[in-house]
């Protein structure tokens, strides 16, 4: 059989267990013997232990939901000063729990002028790209469904389904407001992936491959010092790929009431709301992976440890986010994309361009370099961006956010002439 | 080739997140930007003024409750001294003091809502709102101490209020005092110099003071257009001469200019309720002499306050008898959103919900 799939040890101990295979790396068998399976199976064997591995991925993640939904709301209780959920089970624990059972149980209500064929696959449409993208990452050392040579291609090209999904739960639902959110959303992703594909660039020039595993083999010094600038380029991408504060206009509730998932209830309703969860916790993966160098870290703790403690504060800061700031506009939204975090990808291509070019192979103490003059130009960069296209000309030509904020003047005083 | 469109009629209300109750607007979106709007209102008519012809002048003081239920005791109290001049009753000075109290603190708990909704209503996932409720619910636990309400206080009466303040709202208020700056600090470090919230409010939502007069607009929307128009201080009322305050002015008419106003008028609160303390003395808290059904003379009285919202006042038409002839609200949230219309066309959907929430309605009182 192939060769590849071996080399995952996750795979190894399931399918060497199973099958009489004769490869060296399966010799002696998994731990429950020499093969349970007869010979001649080994087909049934990789294909149950495929099942089994994309099962037990797929629902890992579907239960980090559950924690991670419980998390955000006991985190934006506290920073709203505020106890949180802490009802159901210990601290809150079930809280989610019963959300799902209510959401399962409750009526799913199609509109009449619904278009239903649209209506209806939206939500499936909407979970696809999630439980897709999570077979590529590699959560530690040999845990990952499939080590594919274009990963981080694939990532992209998977994350931009959301977009089909998002217009025809927009259009499927023949609500205007749900078609606001869905057009918000549809020009929002489209100007977003174009930041988020090149702030990957200078990624792979320094790790020479897409694929995640050597990503993240390659990061020596984790990709977050040598690469700070694609790094901010690509969080902020990719909090807006996602949908989350300040970039949720395609649900802004005060202003759309739930954006393209207005007219959906029950479970659709909650496929999309899995699905928003399912893509906040990927990306915080992908994020970990590809700067903060994985499952690498000190032997006392699993690779697999190292990975989620890398992504706790990762998500912490996605709700912190949330927590603190208000919404952005849709305008200054694409502004900020297309005058702001594209010129800063652009500026990081080009400079890690000339530095893979300076040490095409760099040493230790060549990426601690890197590291020093990376952090001159993000530093640089964002202030020349900010300078040049910082105000917002869209909403105001003739304000300077340089200037100090105005303050009330006491009755009685004559205006200051400069307002 | 020009490509064929035509606007989207879009109803946003009147059950929907940010119009603040049940208002309703018919909007014409071209994309995102409206091009026309139309205010529908009335979902919340319950004939108060209908009503107060039905009751005696001192159980009116519970409809007044009802109307801006964000502020209730303006209301009383601009309800009361339209009484106490149509029958000529003098207020006992402790009483006025309590009345002046209570409706700085009510002032207060109104800018609070109206900041924390319109923060709301930027998409700040609760957090300011969460913020400034902390502090109202201080002040609804103070209310309760003086009335036993919260929210529907009547707690104002003819001559004074209904009674005195119990002792442990001094140490109460006192702690108040003594906090809420820091309170306003917090939320001035959450709120005022965020870039995205100066982007979303600066420079949006303009009026010019000309037409703002001309449509008797009032209030903390007005003084940000730099008018420096502020009852308390024009027209004093109760004992507001005897206080020192000032009248934070702005001069850039925009929402950012109306939200902050209303930051600098609850410090400004804050000094008059330290005077007011200073200077309350003891005594009745109303005059036993004043009977619980009052008959005034015939004849018409109006006494215009500088409510949280505007000028409010009550004119009442007394025919002799022992309920108003006729009771007229003027309520500045309603004539404050009359030039909604000139302030949001043009403006995409978002900055058009960001600037009727700086307007700071309550339909409670609109439509009354």
């Amino acid at each position: 059989m192939g060769t590849n799939f071996l080399d995952n040890s996750f795979f190894r101990n399931i399918y060497c267990n199973l099958s009489k295979s004769d490869d060296i790396r399966c010799s002696g068998g998994g731990w429950l013997g020499d093969g349970i399976l007869p010979a001649g199976f080994e087909w049934l064997a990789f294909l149950i232990t495929a099942v089994v591995m994309a099962m037990v991925l797929i629902n890992l993640v579907l239960g980090s939901v559950l924690i991670f939904i419980w998390a955000e709301r006991r985190l934006l209780g506290r920073f709203q000063s505020r106890s949180g959920p802490n009802r159901w089970g210990p601290y809150g624990t079930l809280t989610p729990v019963a959300d799902a059972i209510k959401t399962m149980f409750k009526e799913d209500i199609v509109p009449t002028a619904a278009d239903r064929w649209v209506f209806n696959a939206a939500p499936i449409v909407m979970m696809v790209p999630a439980t897709m993208v999570l077979a590529v990452i590699p959560w530690g050392t040999g845990t990952f469904l499939a080590d594919l040579n274009i990963g981080i291609l694939f990532i992209i090209a998977i994350t931009s389904l959301s977009t089909f999904a998002i217009v025809m739960a927009g259009w499927g639902s023949q609500n205007r407001y749900a078609m606001f959110g869905a057009m918000r959303a549809v020009a929002m992703l489209i100007s977003y992936e174009i930041p988020m594909a090149l702030s990957l660039l200078g990624v792979l020039m320094l790790a020479g491959s897409l694929s995640l595993v050597s990503v993240v083999n390659a990061q020596d010094v984790p990709f977050i010092l040598v690469q700070p600038l694609g790094f901010l380029v690509f969080f902020i991408a990719s909090i807006a790929e996602i949908n989350r504060a300040p970039f949720d206009v395609a649900e802004a509730e005060s202003e759309l009431g739930a954006g393209y998932h207005s007219d959906y209830s029950g479970m659709k309703f909650g496929l999309f709301l899995n699905a928003e969860f399912m893509a906040t916790i990927l990306s915080a993966a992908v994020i970990v992976a590809v700067f903060l160098s994985g499952g690498r870290g000190w032997s006392f703790i699993p690779s697999q440890g190292w990975f989620i403690i890398k992504m706790i504060p990762v998500l912490f800061f996605i709700v912190w986010t949330r927590a603190a700031w208000p919404r952005m506009r849709i305008d200054q939204i694409l502004t900020f994309a297309w005058k702001g975090l594209i010129i800063l990808a652009f500026i990081n291509v080009a400079v890690s361009a000339i530095l893979s070019f300076v040490w095409p192979d760099p040493t230790m103490r060549e990426l601690w370099f890197m590291v020093a003059i990376n952090f001159g130009v993000l530093i640089v960069s964002v202030m020349a961006v900010g300078a040049w296209f910082g105000p917002q000309g869209a909403s105001a030509p003739n304000m300077s956010h340089g200037d100090a904020l105005p303050r009330p003047r006491p009755a009685g005083q004559p205006s200051g002439g400069d307002s | 080739m020009t490509l064929k469109s035509e606007p989207v009629i879009v109803n946003v209300g009147p059950q929907h997140p940010s119009t603040h109750g049940v208002m309703r607007l018919r909007v014409a979106f071209d994309g995102e930007l409206v091009t026309d709007a139309e205010m529908i209102i009335g979902y919340l008519h319950r004939g108060s003024e209908k009503l107060a012809e039905e009751r005696t002048f001192t159980q009116v003081v519970t409809l007044t409750d009802r109307m801006d239920y964000v502020a209730a005791m303006t209301n009383n109290q601009a309800y009361i001294l339209a009484v106490e001049k149509l029958a000529g009753i003098e207020p006992t000075p402790r009483g006025v003091w309590l009345r002046m109290i209570s409706a700085e603190l009510q002032r207060i708990a109104s800018h609070l809502i109206a900041i924390g909704f319109l923060m709301q209503d930027l998409g700040a996932m609760g957090t300011p709102l969460m913020y400034t409720m902390r502090e109202r619910e201080d002040i609804m636990d103070m209310f309760e101490l003086m009335c036993g309400a919260r929210i529907t206080n009547s707690y104002h009466r003819p001559s004074g209020v209904f009674q005195d303040a119990p002792p442990e709202l001094w140490p109460r208020l006192e702690a108040f005092l003594v906090e809420m700056p820091g309170r306003i600090d917090e939320y001035e470090q959450l709120i005022s110099g965020n870039e995205i919230i100066l982007s979303r409010m600066r420079g949006i939502g303009i009026i010019s003071p000309e037409d703002m007069i001309n449509a008797s607009i009032t209030g903390p929307m007005l003084r940000a257009g730099g008018v420096d128009w502020d009852i308390r201080h024009q027209q004093p009322y109760e004992y507001y001469d005897r206080v020192e305050f000032d009248r934070p002015i702005m001069d850039e008419s925009d929402n950012y200019a109306r939200y902050l106003v209303r930051v600098y008028e609850m410090r400004e609160s804050l000094k008059i309720l330290r005077q007011c303390i200073d200077q309350i003395e003891p005594g009745p808290a109303r005059d036993p002499e004043v009977p619980f059904v009052i008959r005034p003379p015939k004849g018409d009285a109006y006494v215009p306050i500088e409510g949280p919202k505007g000028e409010l006042g009550f004119y009442l038409v007394s025919d002799g008898g022992i309920s108003p002839y006729r009771c007229k609200v003027r309520p500045p949230s309603l004539l404050n959103l009359t030039l909604l219309r000139e302030m949001v066309i043009g403006l995409p959907m978002a900055a058009m919900i960001v600037t009727f929430g700086t307007v700071d309605i309550n339909m409670g009182e609109v439509d009354r």
